[in-house]
């Protein structure tokens, strides 16, 4: 990465040299003005045929275009759809254009670090909404530098001008310029002060059409590069022994063996984080470093590690859901507690009570953790599959004490993301190998390693309970928790803080029952937790969900008449939680309808199949699903169709929306089934795809329909709207079907013993 | 030493023959599109063709391919870069998401399509074992059949 100086100094550099600096300068005060990363030249190569106009465009002399993407492409399309915005406003063919991936651009300033090229980083489904004004400003102000060197060659007024894709047009006199042809006067116009206004939406000819992924081609072919691709003169290969004991360290061990190995370079001890803190690196352990892959592992199969088991030796996980269960028996923290609860409930004509257990997932996604590190003296370069590369730099700095803007950060292709990779404790622990021996290192996980050392999602157990009037109208609500918060060891946490990300304190039904309150109990368990796809909204999507519709069968109602009711029509209720400020239970309405009435919920069906609807409303982006499944006399399952439906607002990238509402229910079908994390011994019991069965295309039916539903013409987020509803739609259906009601996740063979007992 | 073909070039190697055929693409012949997702053959990320037909090479020891033509996703398409149907109809239904495991997607659907060239979605259930944790299962189970009718078009 190229240093940047302060703009008060930049008059005073050399010519050759003087654009870039100004470049640099603009750039990093217009992040804070809102004004797009724009610079007259940015690139080091000053070649005639090929110009940067700011850091993300470049245009060649033959109109080839090529966009930098500033984000983490995890699989969820932002590499396609950022690059859709920015060609919309440039106004250029879509056929021309193609996307170079940017490393992290952090500069220091006076006031910190600030970011070069906007915020980087992708989790909360935020990739696309939160560059959403910022791309379209770059491409529009592209657009405009060309304008306006196009009519300073022909000596026209700028407002004479305009564009169609790839050409700068003047009527009278009437010529035109292609962008290639004009681009080189372009870079080395000043940047405008501010950005110019963006297009209608109606004029839109890429966004919102059909695009398929821009890269599509590296990856059907082997050339994408994915972290785990990197290669680099005399790197070294490492993997690490780390505890098998949560909260183990290493007691003592024997490399004899291991040093022995073919091809076998270093062996050395990993201090993992303190008792209690914040983790930098999730474990203790004994790093192998060879010539290869293979040799590191073999190396790591002949080390004799003798661990000190630690306190958490006696975790279980029957031991954690009987104490979850005691805590629902007392009294937790009463978070949210709206209107006259107690009194409402107590009065109630009727109440209904259920408990729903969710348990630990891990993320599993398919390219296991990997870092290249490679930490010189005062530097350090960084080549990481990661969701935040500003993480990346944070974590590699705190393990070698370089300070972050020597820490040069690239983004590889992301093999899944799904949350895991928020954390960058495997860039630590490349960076801490790389330090200790001097070395260029790619660390390398194996599956096993990366199923026993996760952030796993947090498990909890979930007490429902409604009041209902003498008409079976809600007058009383509640949700009681039990769970391991996945707050826990994060820096600087107050208890009282715990619960805010299991329960969000405004999902649906708040401010429609108005008689509401959540309580929170946290219990402890040494199982490290994080984000895991929608976080805690895969739990309560579920709970809720599948509550509505024991209440629907409890009471006589239909379940679409009663989710109709309750949600009602369009209006926005304050949301203060995270896809805010407002929650509009209309637009869920309207998808559960549509589910229902595609699925043709009202037909009846015969003994053993069954319809299940669910909706939800994840962090801004909303969703529907209708399942239609059998279910055998001796237990098994068949899904016969899926009905999806996503409200994103406006889709601006159409085919990775549905492509994310394909694979956020296929995530959340295939998690309901079989998934599950479990601890024994104060040891993760599961450790490869043999004992955590993703699920396989077979679990797919042929019947899969998925439907966006337009809107408006504000884009939501789409990465993970996909998966809360799926599995309470699916286990609807179940019950519909055959009359068992899942109350615990997985589902596992609770179908087939309930069948058969 | 081993020595076999790798996309139709001769390749050799002379580290531990016990050495899985999966590292020694990646790590000693640079060839980088063959993934690693499991080491224990579950996934598939890893799939090549040994003779023509699809292996995970994650648990095939190197020594298990002497005298052996391998191919990798890199020799899927013709010399000329003219891409395979399979790859083709991947494409067309924009089937990748992260990618990572679409190589060994790619090839094992190759030689599923030749031993089934018109498969029914019973057949693609029964014959698709490899994983993908983004669920891109609605698009490949379209794109196989889109690529089964490249091939028979092409025939």
């Amino acid at each position: 990465m190229s240093a940047v100086v302060n703009k008060s100094t930049s008059g005073s550099i050399d010519h050759s040299r003087r654009r870039f600096l100004i470049a640099g300068s603009s750039v990093a005060g217009g992040f804070v003005l809102g004004i797009p990363a724009f610079s007259l030249t940015g690139i080091a190569d000053d070649s005639e045929t090929e110009r940067q106009i700011g850091f993300f465009v470049e245009i060649t002399a033959s109109g080839d275009v090529i966009i930098g993407t500033n984000q983490p492409e995890i699989g969820q399309g932002v590499r396609t759809a950022l690059p859709m915005l920015v060609a919309e406003e440039l106004d250029v063919e879509w056929s021309k254009v193609s996307v170079k991936p940017m490393p992290l651009g952090l500069v220091k300033t006076a006031d910190g670090y600030t970011w070069k090229y906007g915020v980087q980083g992708v989790g909360g489904s935020t990739g696309l909404t939160g560059n959403w004004e910022y791309m379209r400003q770059v491409g529009a102000t592209a657009r405009r530098q060309l304008i306006r060197a196009a009519a300073q060659q022909w000596g026209v007024a700028e407002d004479s001008c305009y564009t169609r894709p790839g050409v700068v047009v003047c009527d009278s006199p009437s010529r035109q310029l292609a962008y290639g042809e004009v681009a080189e006067a372009a870079a080395l116009l000043d940047m405008p002060e501010e950005a110019p206004p963006l297009k209608a939406i109606s004029e839109y000819r890429i966004v919102g059409q059909r695009k398929n992924t821009i890269d599509a081609r590296d990856i059907v072919t082997g050339k994408a590069k994915y972290g785990v691709d990197t290669q680099y003169p005399d790197m070294r290969y490492a993997v690490i022994a780390r505890s098998p004991y949560l909260n183990g360290t290493v007691k003592s061990f024997d490399d004899t063996a291991a040093r022995q190995v073919e091809g076998v370079l270093d062996v050395f001890k990993i201090e993992g984080p303190e008792l209690g803190a914040p983790y930098i690196i999730l474990a203790h352990g004994v790093a192998v470093v060879a010539t290869s892959t293979w040799a590191a592992i073999k190396g790591r199969e002949a080390l004799q590690v003798e661990w000190n088991p630690g306190p958490n030796a006696k975790d279980n996980i029957d031991s954690f859901w009987q104490q979850n269960n005691d805590m629902l028996e007392g009294e937790g923290q009463v978070v949210v507690d709206d209107g006259e609860f107690t009194e409402a409930m107590s009065s109630a004509e009727k109440t209904i009570t259920r408990r729903y257990k969710i348990p630990f997932v891990s993320h599993a996604p398919l390219e296991p953790q990997n870092c290249f590190a490679y930490v010189q003296q005062d530097r350090c370069h960084i080549v990481a599959p990661t969701q935040g590369p500003s993480g990346a730099s944070r974590s590699a700095a705190a393990v070698t004490g370089i300070e972050r803007e020597h820490i040069h950060v690239e983004v590889s292709r992301v093999g899944g993301g799904f949350g895991r990779r928020l954390t960058n404790d495997y860039v630590a622990e490349a960076a801490m190998i790389s330090k200790q021996t001097g070395w260029p290192i790619k660390l390398q996980w194996t599956r096993e390693d990366d199923i026993r050392n996760d952030f796993y999602r947090p498990a909890g157990l979930h007490e429902m309970q409604i009041g209902l009037d003498a008409d079976n109208k809600p007058v009383a609500w509640t949700q009681r928790l039990a769970s391991a918060s996945k707050y826990y060891r994060r820096p600087n946490m107050p208890d009282e803080n715990l619960w805010q990300p299991e329960l969000y304190s405004d999902d649906f039904p708040r401010r429609i029952i108005d008689n509401f309150r959540l309580e929170y109990f946290h219990n402890t368990i040494g199982l490290p937790r994080g984000s895991w796809r929608a976080p805690a909204h895969t739990a309560n999507a579920f709970v809720i969900q599948s509550f509505l519709d024991e209440i629907a069968h409890e009471t006589g109602q239909d379940i679409l008449q009663l989710q109709l009711d309750l949600l009602g029509g369009e209006r926005e209720l304050e949301y203060g939680n995270h896809g805010g400020p407002t929650f509009n239970p209309g637009r869920l309405a309207k998808l559960i309808k549509f589910v229902a009435e595609r699925i043709d919920h009202k037909r009846e069906r015969p003994k053993g199949r069954g319809v299940g609807l669910a909706t939800h409303c994840t962090f801004g982006g909303y969703a529907a699903h209708a399942f239609e499944v059998t279910v055998s006399d001796s237990g098994e399952l068949q899904i016969e169709r899926i009905v999806a439906a996503i409200d994103c607002g406006l889709a601006v990238h159409p085919n990775a929306v549905e492509a994310q509402l394909q694979g956020g229910t296929v995530d959340g079908i295939s998690t309901a089934l079989g998934l599950e994390i479990t601890v024994k011994d104060g040891q993760i019991q599961q450790s490869n795809f043999h004992d955590y069965p993703l699920m396989r295309i077979a679990g797919v039916p042929s019947l899969f329909e998925s439907h966006i539903l337009p809107y408006d013409d504000v884009p939501t987020g789409v990465g993970e709207m996909g998966i809360p509803s799926a599995a309470p739609a699916l286990t609807n259906a179940i019950f519909a079907a055959c009359g068992v009601r899942i109350r615990s996740l997985p589902i596992g063979n609770q179908l087939r013993d309930a069948m058969t007992a | 030493m081993v020595s076999f073909k790798v996309n139709s070039e001769s390749a050799s190697f002379t580290g531990d023959s016990s050495t899985p055929l999966l590292w020694v693409l990646r790590d000693h012949l640079r060839l980088t599109g063959t993934k690693f997702g499991c080491g224990i053959g579950q996934c598939g990320a890893c799939t090549v063709h040994i003779d023509g037909r699809a292996q995970r090479s994650c648990i095939t020891p190197v020594a298990a391919v002497e005298g052996r033509s391998i191919t990798t996703i890199e020799g899927l398409a013709s010399s000329d870069g003219e891409l395979h149907p399979v790859q083709q109809a991947w494409l067309e239904i924009d089937v990748p998401q992260c990618g990572y495991c679409q190589a060994g997607q790619i090839m094992a659907t190759v030689d599923f399509l030749n031993t089934n060239p018109k498969p029914s979605d019973q057949d693609i259930d029964n014959g698709m074992t490899n994983l993908c944790r983004c669920g891109t299962y609605v698009r490949i189970r379209q794109a196989i059949h889109r690529a089964a009718e490249l091939t028979g078009a092409a025939k």
